[in-house]
């Protein structure tokens, strides 16, 4: 009963949050909704059990992606007002979509033709059940070439990003470490001989 | 009890929404962005109950590599829009008729 009153309360906040990522004027509350989302949601995988996952999601998205988009909303000077004129143009195209994905979600979870009784609830795991160790065997025994595969993704995905946004700027002060390094003293120091002074 | 209905039916009320808000901000590349990501998240979400309602890790599994792929995609997505906006000072969709002949 409890979990079924935190589910419902989770899922109200994660709609209302997802309502505020796409109406919202500011993109910076956007993404603060976003960042909500994320939260409920992972609260949403611990109640069904997947709390590995959960972490994960806190983790990787909370924590780098959308700190990165809110650098980059935070960085960008955007008009908002111009880029929200004229949005009801395509709206019937969002209601089609719409009505298309709630016919299929009826399809579903009212008839039982895919053999998936959607009614029922999960089977109880053992209390010694670690989702983190059995995700982990998983991980690296049946699926250990496709890891590597998406660790090189994010390898190449750090290079293309950097890349894309390096740039050097024409009359930047920058250091010259190398030049730093192999100066020598004779370069730098001039000793000049100076006859001395008389005092008035 | 939570049942897989209220998964799916949760899943696809983000999908609806993720998708009625690339419609509502279909000029702003930034929340076209989010959108995606949570649109992701919507297909996330149908990974884990899958996974855990039929007694099966490889959803989850999955979502694993769906995390990877979208943080990649923004990632990528979020610096070109950088340099875009550098170029062009806007980052509004109608704007991008460069390569347009």
């Amino acid at each position: 009963m409890l979990v079924q009153v935190l589910f419902y309360a989770f899922a109200a906040i994660l709609v209302l949050a997802g309502l505020g990522v796409i109406t919202s004027r500011n993109p910076v509350y956007s993404a603060l909704s976003l960042v909500l989302c994320f939260f409920t949601s992972a609260v949403l995988w611990l109640l069904i059990e997947a709390e590995f996952l959960a972490i994960v999601l806190v983790l990787v998205y909370v924590g780098a992606v959308m700190v990165l988009f809110l650098f980059v909303v935070m960085m960008l000077d955007i008009h908002v007002e111009e880029l929200r004129k004229g949005w009801t143009r395509y709206s019937w195209l969002g209601w089609i979509v719409t009505g298309v994905v709630i016919f299929e979600l009826v399809g579903v979870v009212v008839t039982r033709r895919l053999g998936i009784d959607a009614t029922r609830g999960a089977v109880p795991l053992p209390p010694d059940y670690s989702n983190t160790r059995e995700l982990g065997v998983a991980l690296f025994t049946r699926y250990a070439y496709a890891i590597e595969i998406a660790a090189m993704l994010l390898l190449v995905a750090i290079i293309a990003a950097i890349a894309l946004t390096m740039r050097r700027r024409p009359g930047l002060k920058v250091q010259d470490v190398s030049a730093q390094v192999a100066t020598r003293a004779a370069e730098r120091v001039r000793l000049v001989k100076m006859p001395p002074e008389k005092r008035p | 009890m939570i049942t897989l209905g209220h998964m799916l039916t949760l899943s696809a009320i983000l999908f609806a929404l993720s998708v009625a808000g690339m419609f509502i901000n279909r000029r702003n590349v930034l929340l076209l962005l989010m959108c995606v990501e949570l649109l992701l998240l919507a297909a996330n979400f149908n990974f884990v109950a899958f996974a855990r309602y039929l007694g099966q890790l490889d959803g989850q599994v999955f979502v694993f590599f769906v995390l990877t792929v979208a943080a990649a995609e923004s990632a990528i997505g979020l610096a070109i829009l950088v340099v875009l906006f550098r170029e062009r000072r806007s980052i509004d969709v109608e704007e991008l008729n460069k390569l347009r002949g």
